[in-house]
C-alpha cells in the first residue's frame, strides 16, 4: 500500500514542453509513472515523445482519464494553472513551481476549500511510492521500494539525504512526500500523518521539518492524539537567524515564532523521536523502527 | 523586500491613508528646510534604517525650533543606530523623516499579514498602541483583535466595524477609521504585501486618525508584477556580499562565524549550518546553490564565501540527485582552479556516481578534502577552523 499516488495513477503534466517539464516528465516516465497527457496551450495535438499533448486539462482529462496533475507553469501563471487542474476535476495536484506569490496561493487554497482536488506543493520537490509511482523531481534510485516508513518533509535535498541515509540501513519507504517549503501549502503535515497512520503498510514515519510557522507544533499536537505509529522528526534551522528568509519562502522565524527550538519542544512532548544530528539520522532510526 | 517608513508613507498617501506633513532629508540643512515648512513646532525627526526600536535607540528626536531641528538631524545623521533589531553592530543612518508634531488622544496598533495556516488574511489590532505588538501578544494576547479576511471574498464594511468598535474608537472617529482601514486593505492586496503596520496609529485631540508611524514588507515572490517598488530598494541597508549574490541568483546569507559553507537545497543548507555548530564551530553564511549546483554557481558561491574574510574553511555538501556527482566534481575543481581557494575546502557529497566524484577530487592535486558522510565532514571542518 501507498499513500496518494501508486500504480494506478495516471498523470497529466502541465508545462510538459518546457526544459524543466520535458526532464522530469522523461524521469518520471523511465521509472514507470503512467504519464496519460502533456499540457501546454497552443500545442495541442503534438507529441512529447509518444505522450499526446493538449490545449487545456479539460480536454486531457476527457481524452486520457487522467487523475494526477504535475505542474511546471512559471510562478506568474501558477495561480492559473492549479486552478484549471481543479475545475478539471484533478484530484491531486503536484505543484513543482518555486516562488508563487503568496497571495495567489492564498486564493487558490481558499477556492480549494471543499472541493475534491488535493495540491501537493507549491515549491516541493513532488511524491514518490517507490517502485510504483514517481510525481516530481527527486532521484527514483535513492528509494527502497517496499515500505514500511513513510516520510514526509517541507524540504527538497534534505528529503534525499533523509530518504538516503534509510535506504542505506536497508529500510524501505512506502510514500515519500515533499509537502513544499512556502509559507502556504496545499497538503500539510498533518494530512500526510493522518494517511500514513490510516496505511497498514506503514509502520513508521520520519517528519522532516523546518524553521517558520507553527505547522511543525499542530502536527506535534495531532501526533499526540492520532497516531499511534512510531515517528522520528528532524528539524532544520537551529543556527538560522531571527527575521531572515532562509532561502524557502516559508523559512523565517518571525519574532518568537517558528524557532527551532520551539518546534523540537513540542515534538519531544508529543513523544516524537527527535533525531538532533542529521549525521546519525539513519542510525536513529534503524534503532526506532527495529532494523538495528 | 523592506522599504523606509518615509516610502510607506508615499504609499499611505497614494491610498488616501493620513499621516502627518513632513518629508525626508540627507542632511541636516535640509532637515531644517523642511521643519520651517511644517508650520509650527513641535517637529519629530526620525531616523530613516530598516529596523525597529529606534526611538529608544536614540533615533527619533522631538525638536523646537528650527536650529533644534537642524541640530537632531545632525545628531542622527550620520549616527550607528543600534536596536533590538539591527543587532549589536547597529546601522549607519543616512537619512531622517522630518514631521509635524502632533497633540495625540489615543495611541493604537494596526497590523495586517498574511496567515499560513488558514490561508487568510488577517487585520490585527490593539489599543496597547506604541508598545512592542510581540510582547503584547505573548503577556495580554486578549488585549490584541484578530479579524480574519478571506482573499477570495475581500474586505467588507463589518470587517471595519469589528476593528473599529473593538477599539472603542471615539465615535466621531469610526467612520474615517473604517475608510481608513479599507484603503490599507486595499494596499496590501494590490502590492502583496507580506507586513504593513501601523504602531502607533493616533487619534488626535481633534479627532483626527492618522499612521503616526508606517511598515511595509513585500513578498518578494511577487516583485515581479510590481515593478514600481523596485525604485525603493536600498542597497545600503543590505549586507553587501548578500547584494553581490543575490546578482547571481544564489541564496546568500551572512552569519558571524568562520565556516563557509555551500550546499544544494534550503532545507540541507539550514541543516548543513546546524551540523558545523554541532561539531563545535561557527557557520559563516547560509548558501544555497539550488538543487541544480551548476559549475557556474559553484564558482560563484566560492567568490562569495571568500568575500567574507572571516573564513577559515569551507564545507561543501551537496546531496547530488539528478545532478550527477561525477559532473559536480569537475565543476567543483575547475571553479577551485578558477577562483584561487585560499582555505581549506571539505567536501562531502552523495547519491549518483559518488564514486567518481570522489575520485576526480583526490586527483585534482587542489587543497579539497573529502569526507565519507556527513558527520565526518563536519567534524573534518570544525578541526581545521580550530587549528
Amino acid at each position: 500500500m501507498s499513500i496518494f499516488v501508486d500504480k494506478n495513477t495516471r498523470l497529466v503534466v502541465q508545462g510538459i514542453t518546457g526544459k524543466e517539464g520535458q526532464f522530469h516528465t522523461r524521469q518520471c516516465f523511465a521509472y514507470g509513472t503512467g504519464v496519460v497527457a502533456g499540457v501546454t496551450p497552443g500545442k495541442g495535438g503534438q507529441k512529447m515523445d509518444n505522450i499526446p499533448v493538449f490545449n487545456t486539462v479539460n480536454e486531457a482529462v476527457k481524452k486520457t482519464g487522467a487523475n494526477c496533475s504535475m505542474i511546471f507553469v512559471p510562478p506568474p501563471f501558477a495561480a492559473d494553472a492549479i486552478l484549471e487542474a481543479a475545475d478539471a476535476g484533478i484530484e491531486l495536484i503536484v505543484t513543482i513551481t518555486e516562488g508563487i506569490p503568496v497571495l495567489d496561493m492564498m486564493k487558490v487554497k481558499n477556492y480549494i476549500a471543499g472541493k475534491k482536488s488535493r495540491i501537493i506543493g507549491p515549491n516541493c520537490p513532488g511524491i514518490i511510492t517507490p517502485g510504483e509511482c514517481k510525481v516530481g523531481i527527486m532521484p527514483g534510485h535513492i528509494h527502497k521500494p517496499g515500505g514500511p516508513i513513510g516520510v514526509v518533509s517541507r524540504s527538497g535535498t534534505l528529503t534525499y539525504e533523509v530518504v538516503h541515509q534509510l535506504t542505506q540501513k536497508g529500510i524501505g519507504q512506502t510514500t515519500c512526500i515533499g509537502i513544499g517549503g512556502d509559507p502556504v501549502n496545499g497538503t500539510n503535515f498533518i494530512d500526510c500523518l493522518d494517511a500514513f497512520q490510516k496505511d497498514p503498510e506503514t509502520k513508521g514515519i520520519v517528519m522532516v521539518g523546518e524553521i517558520g510557522g507553527t505547522a511543525e507544533e499542530e502536527a506535534a499536537e495531532f501526533i499526540s492524539k492520532n497516531v499511534s505509529k512510531p515517528v522520528i522528526g528532524f528539524i532544520a534551522g537551529l543556527t538560522a537567524p531571527p527575521g531572515r528568509r532562509m532561502g524557502h519562502a516559508g523559512a523565517i522565524i518571525s519574532g518568537k515564532s517558528g524557532t527551532a527550538q520551539g518546534k523540537i519542544a513540542a515534538m519531544k512532548k508529543s513523544g516524537i523521536h527527535i533525531c538532533e544530528n542529521l549525521g546519525v539520522l539513519g542510525k536513529l532510526c534503524a534503532s526506532v523502527f527495529g532494523y538495528a | 523586500m523592506k522599504i523606509h517608513e518615509y516610502q510607506a508613507k508615499e504609499l499611505f498617501k497614494k491610498y488616501g491613508v493620513p499621516v502627518p506633513a513632513g518629508g525626508v532629508a540627507f542632511t541636516p540643512e535640509e532637515a531644517a528646510g523642511i521643519a520651517g515648512t511644517l508650520g509650527g513646532f513641535p517637529v519629530v525627526v526620525k531616523a530613516q534604517i530598516h529596523a525597529g526600536g529606534r526611538g529608544k535607540g536614540g533615533g527619533v528626536k522631538l525638536s523646537n525650533s528650527l536650529e533644534e531641528a537642524k541640530n537632531s538631524a545632525a545628531g542622527i545623521i550620520g549616527m550607528n543606530l543600534v536596536t533590538h533589531q539591527t543587532g549589536t553592530e547597529g546601522k549607519l543612518v543616512k537619512k531622517v523623516l522630518v514631521e509635524q508634531g502632533l497633540s495625540i488622544q489615543k495611541e493604537l496598533y494596526l497590523g495586517i499579514i498574511p496567515d499560513r495556516a488558514s490561508a487568510k488574511i488577517v487585520i490585527m489590532a490593539s489599543e496597547a498602541g506604541g508598545m512592542d505588538i510581540e510582547e503584547v501578544a505573548e503577556k495580554t494576547p486578549e488585549k490584541i483583535i484578530k479579524i480574519f479576511v478571506d482573499p477570495l471574498a475581500g474586505i467588507y464594511p463589518y470587517h471595519c466595524r469589528d476593528a473599529a468598535f473593538g477599539l472603542n474608537l471615539p465615535a466621531g472617529a469610526v467612520k474615517e477609521f473604517s475608510a481608513m482601514l479599507k484603503n490599507l486593505y486595499s494596499l496590501f492586496v494590490d502590492y502583496d504585501c507580506s507586513l504593513l503596520e501601523i504602531n502607533p496609529l493616533v487619534i488626535t485631540t481633534d479627532g483626527a486618525v492618522i499612521a503616526l508611524d508606517a511598515k511595509i514588507n513585500f513578498d518578494d515572490n511577487a516583485l515581479f508584477r510590481h515593478k514600481d517598488i523596485l525604485e525603493y530598494r536600498d542597497f545600503d541597508e543590505e549586507e553587501p556580499l548578500e547584494v553581490e549574490a543575490s546578482k547571481f541568483n544564489l541564496n546568500y546569507i551572512k552569519m558571524d562565524g568562520n565556516v563557509g559553507n555551500m550546499v544544494n537545497g534550503a532545507g540541507l543548507a539550514m541543516a548543513t549550518m546546524d551540523i558545523i555548530k554541532l561539531a563545535g564551530a561557527e557557520p559563516a553564511n547560509f548558501l544555497d546553490v539550488g538543487g541544480g549546483a551548476s559549475a557556474e554557481m559553484v564558482e560563484n558561491g566560492f567568490r562569495i564565501i571568500l568575500g567574507d574574510k572571516n573564513v577559515k574553511g569551507i564545507f561543501i555538501n551537496i546531496f547530488g540527485g539528478i545532478l550527477r556527482c561525477d559532473v559536480l566534481a569537475e565543476g567543483v575543481v575547475q571553479a577551485a582552479k578558477k577562483t584561487g581557494i585560499t582555505v581549506p575546502v571539505v567536501i562531502r557529497m552523495e547519491g549518483t556516481n559518488v564514486e567518481m566524484g570522489r575520485k576526480i577530487l583526490s586527483e585534482s592535486g587542489l587543497n579539497l578534502i573529502t569526507a565519507i558522510d556527513l558527520q565526518d565532514a563536519a567534524q573534518k571542518v570544525a578541526q581545521i577552523v580550530r587549528a
